[in-house]
């Protein structure tokens, strides 16, 4: 997913639409927007994040499950099988973007991209919803997809790259 | 300057420093870990060098208490899951990957061995105690021929749960504090010097306190070394780890660490086993439970520590 730091304005939006889509419990949630200013006044810049779970290549999240809830869906989702999970909250110690959070029902949650809408052939619901068209979904290894065309053509960069989990959510900057 | 903020409201656990997802359990079970970890390395080590006469404490009364420790953590580790149903999960897959798959399934060699061991020596502690059905006599009279094979798997199941009660912290690179593999080292040493105390403390024999006091007096020497390289690592490391340790050069928990966890739990019993040592009269008890009180205090501090450090963007 690259999500476009330039166009997000910040409306929230995004995680309004996941916590409805997904029943995201009160108090909870799987994206979530970052402001941050950069500067001294006036000379101040501001950039805006739509964050949630980068979908790593090398997670640690999903190294360190002991059961294997946490594991790695079709084309590189990260997922978590509820009914596999203990809740020992070692995936949540290990992320770091705290991407995750306890469910209250036991288990532990976060951004699954909406796989159950992208199977129907819909996009993730934050990218549906967003009033800018800030976000562009797809598959980063075919070429001709959007966010492939979006990534060939701006400057890009990922969260702590040196935290070496090979993050898969791309912010043009 | 460079501020942030979330601006769309979060409530994920870690995102306030204060919220941890960890609490009390798992310093708790890896402390009782890192105990039951220390008598029972002491026991089979000393086993083994045939020395089960001089140090009778070590080698049969002191891991008695292994089972328990082992039964209350996981006790305290099965409180921290929240998915708790689904607890047998850990056993029908293997992660080598996973730090917590390793612990789950150290403890599930080591509690029985402590079981085992400690049925092996019940008599020492009850004389007149009586197997009544002949298949626990058989079962017992198996072990007592096998003894050797079970110390050696005792010593080194040990030795793998007292360095795992550290791995299990230093395998998160997410939480910079942690992520150094002196935790490992670290905290064996500590659930060795816990051990060494619970010895001190049981014995009567003047000889074996004697050597425990030693032991647990380098055992602190090492634990003391570990700590200033551990120090060293991170402040010669990246700006991340550098703040990490800040927080224990001068952040919030500057004053726990070094006054509970370094002078408390480690300089002062090793002056008063020191004094001991020289013939000076000190309570026993004095040296041991602070011993115990430091590391607790370490697992505690650096639980908790360790959640608050995180990577910056
Ligand atoms: S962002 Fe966190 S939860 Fe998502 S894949 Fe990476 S490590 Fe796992
Ligand atoms: S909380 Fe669940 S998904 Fe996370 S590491 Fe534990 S078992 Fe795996």
């Amino acid at each position: 997913m690259a999500i476009d730091t330039k166009k997000c304005v910040g409306c929230s939006d995004c995680v309004v639409a996941c916590q409805t889509e997904n029943d995201v419990p009160i108090g909870h949630c799987r994206d979530w927007v970052v402001e941050v200013m950069d500067g001294t006044y006036p000379q101040l810049e501001i950039e805006l994040r739509s964050e949630r779970c980068n979908h790593c290549k090398n997670s640690p999240c999903v190294r360190c499950c002991p059961t294997g809830a946490s594991h790695y869906s079709d084309g590189g989702i990260v997922l978590v099988t509820k009914n596999e999970c203990i809740g020992c909250s070692a995936c949540i110690t290990s992320c770091p973007y705290d991407a995750r959070y306890v469910h209250p029902d036991g288990y532990v949650d976060k951004c699954t991209f909406c796989l159950h809408r992208v199977k129907k052939g819909m996009q993730p619901a934050c990218v549906a919803v967003c009033p800018t068209k800030c976000m562009y979904f797809g598959d980063l290894d075919d070429p001709g997809s959007e966010v492939s065309e979006v990534l060939k053509k701006r400057k890009y960069k990922t969260l702590i790259p040196e935290a070496g989990t090979k993050p898969q959510l791309y912010f043009l900057i | 300057m460079r501020e942030e903020i979330i601006v769309s409201g979060r409530n994920n656990p870690l995102i306030d420093p204060q919220l941890h997802v960890w609490h009390w359990e798992i310093p708790t079970y890896l402390f009782l870990g890192g105990l039951a970890a220390g008598v029972m390395f002491f026991a089979a080590l000393y086993y083994l060098r045939g020395r089960e006469n001089d140090y009778r404490t070590a080698v049969k009364l002191a891991p008695m208490i292994a089972p328990i420790a082992l039964a209350l953590g996981l006790i305290a580790l099965f409180l921290d899951l929240h998915h708790k149903l689904y607890f047998w999960r850990l056993y029908t897959t293997i992660r080598l990957e996973s730090p917590m798959s390793w612990g789950a399934w150290t403890l599930m060699i080591v509690t029985p061995v402590s079981i085992i061991w400690s049925a092996l020596h019940i008599k020492e502690l009850f004389p007149n105690w009586d197997w009544k059905f002949d298949f626990a006599k058989e079962l017992i009279g198996f072990f007592e021929k096998n003894k050797k094979v079970l110390a050696w798997i005792m010593l080194i199941s040990s030795a793998i749960l007292g360095i795992y009660t550290g791995i299990l912290f230093s395998a998160f690179n997410a939480r910079p504090l942690w992520n150094t593999s002196i935790m490992g080292p670290l905290f064996l040493a500590s659930g060795l010097s816990a051990g060494s105390a619970v010895v001190i403390w049981m014995s009567k024999n003047h000889a074996e306190r004697k050597r425990f006091a030693q032991l647990d007096l380098m055992i602190i020497g090492i634990e003391l070394f570990l700590i200033i390289h551990m120090f060293m690592g991170f402040l010669a490391s990246t700006q991340v780890q550098i703040d990490a340790v800040n927080l224990f050069l001068g952040g919030p928990y500057t004053a726990s660490f070094w006054g509970f966890v370094v002078i408390l739990g480690m300089i002062v019993p090793a002056i008063l086993e020191g004094l001991e040592l020289k013939g000076y009269k000190i309570p026993v008890a004095i040296p041991v439970v602070l011993v115990l009180f430091g590391s607790v205090m370490l697992r505690f501090i650096i639980s908790n520590a360790g959640q608050a450090s995180r990577w910056l963007y």
